[in-house]
């Protein structure tokens, strides 16, 4: 048998060592997924609701055309879609972020009530990856705020 | 590669190497931040604050960037028995933490006005913060085995390990779904428009240049005290006459 330099030894246990350490990682942050996730899509929540007593976050799209004030002026109304047909209805309390608008991402922080109403205590806006001047925005993105970004993030 | 196994030829290097990236890394970050605060038109959505992206984009790549530095020194270490290899890392790890904290505070200071919160436990946020916290780590690690005379392979297999927070921290806002939005610039697409573009890569250019400066002088430094207690241990042990001198 041929002897292998050490050098050569040593730079495989390492590179083995590296894969090693590599897929075991990997591996293991993938097999996290649902559970490091930071909120649930419309649809997840839809198809596998969380119990009303467990403090849980909702993110997706301000689906446009949903979005009302209620008759004390400081609770607001709408629903949170995305596109794998999941809508879940949201009423909140409070100062929406500057950013919250109707067609752009949100994650609200609070409830699944019984009757499949998300009770928000907090609303965080989510915002797409595309940076673009004020000037040219029509340019790029077609439609308004939030655009394919989010609607992409929330097909996820 | 092994020319520079002897920290003489590095330092002749070393000496012209430092002054260049130093002066260009200096004016083509200021050109760069100020093209990104003056020059560039406000975003449709972010407003003023997306000027803050011309700091924290690069710092969060010169971040990841420095741990992959380590992980080579490391792997130089490991095989090739590099012996400017382990002061690499240890010069590396500092710039390094500074961009990982820069990226961590200018991105919380991003947040309160685009998100709404300063902080949130998303996949993101907190893998850049074990980021962080990996580099305290090494550098505590190598500080204390660069104490013991010997080469130690230590340091070098705990960045190796570490290496594996990189794609977690890429992959992060693809598998979970996260507060912090995907990446703009990724192999053969760019969702920044080119007005931001040009200013961010120029600084990032800039910095980069900066970390390198950074790192030659932090090596420079390691290696004069190496030789400095080297000369000390010496003398102590040697020639009373060479005592007297110390002493005198």
């Amino acid at each position: 048998m041929r002897r292998v330099a050490p050098k050569h030894q040593r730079l495989l246990l390492a590179g083995a060592a590296l894969l090693a350490v590599a897929g075991a990682g990997l591996s293991g942050a993938y097999a996290l997924q649902n559970r490091a996730s930071y909120f649930y899509l419309p649809a997840q929540m839809m198809a596998d609701p969380p119990a009303a007593t467990r403090a849980v976050r909702l993110g997706g799209m301000v689906e446009r055309g949903s979005l009302r004030r209620e008759a004390d002026g400081i609770t607001i109304a709408f629903t949170v879609a995305d596109d794998r047909g999941g809508r879940v209805p949201v009423r909140y309390r409070g100062i929406a972020p500057d950013l919250f608008v109707e067609g752009s991402g949100v994650v609200a922080e609070g409830r699944l009530g019984p009757d499949g109403v998300f009770l928000a205590d907090n609303l965080l806006a989510r915002h797409d990856e595309n940076y673009v001047p004020r000037e040219l925005k029509d340019m790029h993105v077609a439609g308004a705020p939030g655009g394919a970004g989010v609607a992409a993030a929330a097909r996820r | 590669m092994h020319g520079f196994a002897n920290p003489r030829r590095f330092l002749r290097l070393a000496r012209w190497l430092v002054p260049a990236t130093l002066a260009l890394g200096l004016l083509l970050t200021a050109t760069g931040l100020m093209w990104g605060l003056l020059r560039v038109p406000p975003d449709r959505l972010l407003g003023d604050t997306v000027r803050i992206m011309f700091v924290h984009v690069p710092a969060a790549w010169l971040g990841m960037g420095g741990w992959a530095g380590l992980t080579l020194a490391g792997v130089a270490l490991l095989v090739w028995r590099h012996p400017l290899a382990a002061i690499a890392g240890r010069a590396m790890a500092v710039p390094g933490l500074v961009f990982t904290v820069i990226c961590l505070v200018t991105g919380s200071i991003w947040g309160r006005p685009s998100w709404g919160t300063w902080w949130e436990w998303d996949g993101r946020l907190t893998s850049m913060l074990v980021l962080g916290f990996l580099y305290i780590a090494y550098i505590a690690l190598s500080d204390a085995y660069a104490r013991t005379a010997q080469l130690s392979a230590v340091p070098a297999i705990f960045a190796l390990v570490g290496a594996i927070n990189l794609p977690i921290i890429n992959r992060s806002v693809v598998w979970w779904n996260s507060l912090h939005q995907p990446a703009s610039i990724t192999i053969g697409k760019n969702a920044i428009d080119t007005a931001y573009l040009w200013p961010l890569l120029v600084s990032a250019l800039g910095m980069a240049l900066l970390f390198g400066a950074a790192t030659l002088m932090r090596m420079r430094a390691l290696l004069a005290h190496i030789q400095a207690e080297a000369r000390l241990r010496r003398e102590a042990s040697g020639a009373p006459a060479a005592l007297a001198r110390v002493g005198g």
